[in-house]
């Protein structure tokens, strides 16, 4: 006798072991398959974007950092670039290379960050437990140059407001070192692990086609051999150093791990191109005014490509400010990664994406 | 050293009726969609459709004006992955989008104030 297949629709969050932030998946499951995907969100809604007819756009940068809690820095740099365009001020290079040196400060301790989680899916807590002691280290050296672990407010526009001595910079630089060598000992456990490759590898494949159909960015992308990456876009420091993206072509969440992983490499090594070529110049620009026209500024975030948009009217208050995060770039990726997964496997996929929902619904 | 790409950003403002003539024409340069927001401009919806290429890091813009109880086609049909920002657009702004692949009807951001960035917020 056939079989009866029996169509169900499971909820999966907004509350979750897997996930930090709240979303809501609407699981449409042919017994244990997936075969459909409806996300809502607006749990956290903030509105933040709506801020802009209370606070002007210098005190917005406060704002633009408050969208996310880890990838804060970038946000409030991501908003300084397009005000910055629009009002054409020139960033005197050590604020360049300050605004570097920290966002890839913070690009290390979300990846840390997320392979705790990822390790933590799938059960393997000692090594959840090992990077996010690595991952505060970094947090320590966050809150020695900026004062903040969450929110750095270093950022205004023009410049940034502090800055670090020839001392902190060797010391970033000899914790950094540490960093790396604890790193590479957890890379094995990642990487070479029959326990995590048994639930990572084949797992969640995406082909590079549908990576591009579904418009995702940032380390999802890149782990299905899209070489993107807006670094190459020559913001702040980036045009005088050397890097290239990091990318793999299995497109598997083991794929995903493996280039979150070079990346910390590759954000340390940053930090020391930038660490040796930092040149001496004032912290700020003057600025004059008030915005008036309109920019849409890109930058890389851990999670891949975010887009600025801000429109301004030469007043105090800006017209327009939009945040494209990339994890709402990120959520018809996951729709069709989900499809025809097992549903075992559904936690440790929407984890490989890297989401962040304070990010997405701003 | 790396070789740096650093391209201008395109915009173009067209009509409603180009729109979807111009999206099919975008698609088949291979551009992926990257961002879809409206903005409350002198009484009338401005919406951005941003579009990249990738190949060359080129960001292309068009610009479409429109009055408050105009309708948008989609652009689903030719993108589907546009989905989310046409579903964000109608709920956070009360733009008239017809014809989404997936209409949410104001269930995908799940909050109590309907269109709170529209132009009916604005005025209370």
């Amino acid at each position: 006798m056939a079989r009866k297949h029996k169509r169900n629709i499971v909820p999966f969050g907004p509350q979750h072991p897997v996930l930090p932030e709240p979303i809501h998946l609407d699981l449409v499951l042919d017994d244990e398959k997936v075969v459909g995907v409806i996300p809502s969100v607006g749990f956290i809604h903030r509105g933040l974007e709506g801020l802009v007819d209370k606070r002007d756009f210098k005190e917005m940068v406060y704002v633009a950092e408050r969208t996310c809690g880890i990838c804060s820095f970038q946000h409030g740099m991501g908003y300084c670039e397009a005000v910055e365009q629009i009002m054409n001020i020139e960033v005197p290079p050590r604020a360049k290379y300050l605004r570097t040196i920290w966002g890839e400060t913070s690009r290390l301790h979300s990846h840390l960050l997320w392979l705790g989680l990822m390790a933590d899916a799938f059960g393997f807590e000692s090594l959840f437990y090992q990077c996010w002691r690595i991952r505060e280290k970094i947090l320590d050296l966050i809150e020695l140059s900026t004062g903040g672990r969450v929110i750095f407010s270093v950022n205004q526009i023009g410049g940034v407001l502090k800055d670090m001595d020839a001392e902190m910079l060797k010391h970033f630089l000899d914790v950094l070192a540490e960093v790396e060598t604890e790193v590479h000992e957890i890379q094995k456990t990642f990487m070479l692990d029959y326990t995590v490759q048994s639930r990572t590898v084949g797992v969640g494949v995406m082909t590079k086609r549908q990576i591009h159909a579904c418009g995702s960015v940032g380390p999802f992308a890149r782990a299905s051999g899209f070489k993107v990456d807006m670094r190459k876009l020559g913001y702040e420091a980036y045009p005088d150093l050397d890097f290239e993206p990091v990318i793999s072509n299995d497109g598997d969440c083991y794929a995903r791990c493996d280039v979150r992983i070079r990346e910390i490499f590759q954000s340390i090594d940053l930090i020391r191109q930038a660490a040796a070529k930092i040149p001496d110049s004032e912290l700020a620009a003057k600025v004059k005014g008030n915005p008036d026209g309109e920019c849409f500024a890109r930058i890389e975030q851990p999670r891949g490509e975010a887009i600025y948009y801000v429109r301004g009217t030469g007043k105090k208050f800006v017209n327009r400010m939009r945040i494209r995060t990339p994890t709402f770039a990120n959520l018809p990726g996951l729709c069709e990664m989900l499809k025809n997964a097992d549903y075992a496997d559904v936690p440790l996929m929407i984890l490989t994406i890297d989401p962040c929902i304070s990010c997405t619904e701003r | 050293m790396a070789v740096i790409i650093k391209k201008e950003p395109e915009q173009k403002t067209i009509t409603i009726a180009e729109l979807l003539p111009e999206v099919i024409a975008i698609r088949k340069r291979g551009m992926r969609v990257c961002q879809i927001c409206a903005a409350w401009v002198n009484e009338q919806f401005e919406l951005s459709y941003t579009f990249a290429n990738d190949g060359n890091y080129l960001l292309l813009t068009l610009r479409v004006v429109i009055d408050k109880d105009v309708e948008v086609p989609s652009i689903t049909p030719i993108y589907p992955s546009a989905v989310f920002y046409e579903n964000e657009m109608k709920e956070l702004f009360g733009v008239k989008v017809e014809n989404i692949s997936m209409d949410y009807k104001d269930k995908f951001y799940r909050i109590e104030e309907k269109t709170p960035f529209g132009p009916e917020s604005e005025d209370e």
